[in-house]
């Protein structure tokens, strides 16, 4: 009984650091530009696969395979910073303050293309990178075997969670992103540069994206349309944690994590609908979600 | 001026028959045949099953209008009709199917469609074939369920259902002396699935009725995300695990099992399991039982039409066919044999599609799998011989298929009339193995 319990325990820690890593960056990108960004998953899709084609040209170069995690950062950078220019002074940049369901829309029109960009770019094959998935070994909890790698996830994610807190918290750049997500017009008057501001945290956004992309792309066949179940996966999210809610992404992804390891293991049936339950649930007692406080009106 | 428009209205009325008369012999006559062909070119099943498929296609169907298919497919095209394919993707879902068959049939005129690897696709087209009165060739999906649940006058399936590769499975754990003491699965959560794991756990606890199951998992399909069903899997300590995964929910599951020890503790077996052994090669682990849906690929049989159709493969793609290019080449195969033995009967003319329903109706022929034949649904389902092995690794250290045995059509399918499921309930009566 103990040791069903701990393997719940561990699945859902493991699953829950992966969909926070994913809708951190929607949920963060939300609560400053106040953009729902569809093409999230698009941008994970693209930093899967930077990483299954860095990974390779790494290990033919004979470097150390402990840096192995470097070039994953690196590729996941480097969707960041080629996709941040283009998506957020290109194209939002152009639909800022208008209707809500617009941007959606173009969001996904976004996410349309980055999917053909990928067909483009790698073609209609599978790419595989599991080496990366062998450098921590594996341990053994209980009658199982976990591979380190996937116990590491959980490190990232308390480590994105805690550093973005950080940086918003306790650093002068984070107050001023703090003052725009609470009022862009008078941050603006105060001499904010709000521009920088919604660059920087689309930035931050993409780069968590492409980050999840990358530390995923070690454990499945990185080929076209993996990122649909994650556009939907990390929404539910961030619906049940409240939009653009740090803490709520992060009670979001530990009840839909939790809620299915105890399904797969206990029910198996309700795995497939119990991320939806927890959604509706949510929507039907607390619409805005777990962590969306009371706002005060504007006049 | 009046002779002038008499001279006209006579030419134009000339004309005008001269066209109708050029444009009804086109349609009467065997200028070429339309074929509107069906399969993922794009999604998540585009690159383990779609775009092989239609690479098998399209190479079978240039190598057809050349006239260098060895017998008795020589005869160029199809009854020397030259093959226009009208490739359209499969993904979308049912509902964008279902138009894009109404648009192939009603906007672009083919003369027959074939296609679908989801089962989902097929329960959903064959109504609407019969409605349009399209001859509708089925060439991959498993599901026992579109014969056995309805019948329909203009389309067939060229492939066994997916009960043979189960039963086929179970069987051969038996004979092996695999212990089936219990039994988990894990399999998508959609009709190919649950009938997949139905049809195996039901065939296990009659020819073992003592097996238990311990674990029956069905994740939601492309959700690529294992590492609580494998806990799960192992949890039960099942002593065989089965699943009829596919394509990168296979990939992922295996990448993600692998490491965990899932393939050392217990007997796994795929189902279908032999198509995404070219992308993984030696990721792909050793002592897994396997089938491919038919004798195809690494357990195809060594037959003259096998061995031109794996070579002219190799040589065109630079890696060996597994199932869906055989099973894509099979249905063109049996199209072929249906519109020649039509033309036969009608004077050598180009068929109507109910002369072409009409000879596909019970037709048998070869195919590089082995001897196909139209048995079951009244004539428009296939069965066809059947092979399941083990992997392990060659002497140079690639992974490879090795302790193959062969089944006979028979053996492993059900006799027309009775539904998969009740025929192995019944203990598998009339089975000639």
């Amino acid at each position: 009984m103990v040791d069903e319990i701990l393997t719940i325990v561990l699945d859902g820690a493991i699953y829950a650091s992966w969909l926070f890593i994913v809708a951190l960056g929607l949920t963060f990108v939300f609560g400053v530009l106040k953009i729902l960004n569809i093409a999230h998953g698009g941008i994970y899709a693209l930093g899967a696969y930077s990483t299954a084609t860095l990974v390779p040209i790494f290990y033919s170069l004979g470097m150390p395979e402990q840096l192995v995690i470097l070039a994953m950062l690196v590729s996941a950078l480097a969707v960041a910073i080629v996709i941040t220019p283009i998506m957020e002074r290109g194209i939002l940049r152009r639909f800022y303050g208008q209707d809500e369901v617009l941007i959606v829309l173009v969001t996904y029109a976004i996410y349309l293309v980055l999917e053909d960009v990928q067909k483009l770019i790698w073609g209609m094959n599978s790419l595989y990178v599991s080496e990366p998935r062998e450098l921590l070994g594996a341990l053994e909890f209980g009658s199982l075997y976990y591979v380190g790698y996937d116990l590491a996830l959980i490190g990232l994610a308390i480590f994105c969670g805690l550093f973005l807190w950080f940086v918003l918290n306790k650093t002068q750049s984070g107050k001023i992103v703090l003052a725009v997500i609470h009022n862009p017009e008078i941050s603006g008057c105060m001499g904010v540069n709000i521009n920088k501001v919604y660059l920087a945290a689309f930035f931050i956004g993409a780069f968590l994206a492409a980050l999840a992309g990358s530390f995923t792309a070690p454990l499945i066949s990185v080929q076209v349309g993996i990122s649909v179940a994650v556009v939907i996966e990390s929404f539910a999210v961030v619906i049940i944690g409240g939009l653009g809610s740090i803490p709520g992404a992060v009670i979001g992804a530990l009840i839909i994590g939790m809620a299915r390891a105890a399904c797969v293991h206990k029910l198996p049936e309700a795995e497939i609908f119990i991320m939806y339950f927890c959604m509706a649930g949510m929507l039907i007692f607390k619409p805005k979600g777990l962590f969306q406080g009371a706002q005060a009106r504007k006049i | 001026m009046n002779f002038f428009r008499q001279c006209l209205i006579l030419i134009s009325s000339i004309l005008i028959s001269l066209l109708t008369f050029v444009g009804i012999s086109n349609a009467d006559g065997h200028k070429g045949f339309k074929l509107g062909v069906v399969t993922f070119l794009s999604g998540p099943a585009a690159e383990p099953f779609g775009v092989p498929a239609w690479n098998g296609g399209k190479l079978f169907i240039k190598l057809l209008n050349e006239g260098k298919v060895p017998a008795p497919y020589n005869k160029k095209g199809f009854g020397g009709m030259k093959i226009t394919a009208i490739p359209i993707d499969e993904s979308g879902g049912a509902t964008k199917q279902v138009q894009e068959f109404r648009n192939l049939v009603q906007r672009d005129k083919v003369d027959a469609v074939l296609g679908y690897v989801s089962s989902g696709d097929c329960m959903a087209i064959p109504s609407v074939a019969d409605e349009l009165k399209a001859l509708t060739v089925l060439y991959d999906c498993g599901t026992p369920r579109v014969f056995e649940d309805a019948s329909y006058k203009y389309v067939f399936r060229t492939a066994a259902h997916a009960a043979m590769d189960n039963i086929a499975i179970a069987k051969y754990l038996i004979e092996k002396g695999h212990d089936i003491s219990s039994i988990a699965g894990i399999n998508q959560n959609y009709a190919w699935g649950k009938d997949s794991w139905k049809d195996f756990s039901v065939s296990v606890k009659k020819l073992s009725p003592s097996s238990e199951i311990k674990n029956e998992l069905f994740p939601k399909i492309f959700s690529g995300q294992y590492g609580t069903e494998i806990s799960a899997l192992m949890n039960s300590k099942a002593k065989v695990v089965h699943s009829s995964l596919w394509g990168g929910d296979l990939q992922s599951f295996i990448l993600q099992a692998k490491p965990r020890g899932l393939f050392k503790r217990t007997q796994v077996v795929f189902s279908a399991g032999d198509h995404v052994m070219p992308g993984l090669g030696n990721k792909y682990p050793e002592g897994v039982i396997l089938g491919a849906r038919g004798q195809y690929g690494m357990m195809a049989p060594d037959t003259e039409l096998n061995k031109w159709f794996y070579k002219s493969y190799m040589d065109e793609y630079g890696v060996f066919p597994a199932q869906p290019p055989y099973r894509m080449v099979q249905g063109l195969m049996g199209l072929k044999m249906a519109i020649e033995k039509a033309m036969e009967k009608n004077g050598g003319k180009k068929p109507n599609k109910d002369e072409i329903a009409a000879a596909f109706k019970g037709l048998e022929f070869d195919s590089p799998g082995g001897l196909v034949q139209m048995k079951l649904g009244d004539g428009h389902q296939a069965i066809q011989p059947h092979a399941i092995g083990t992997t392990a690794k060659d002497k140079d250290g690639n992974i490879t298929v090795t302790d193959i045995v062969r089944y006979k059509a028979s053996c492993v399918n059900p006799p027309n009339g009775i539904k998969a499921v009740d025929w192995i309930n019944a203990g598998f009566p009339g089975a000639d193995c």
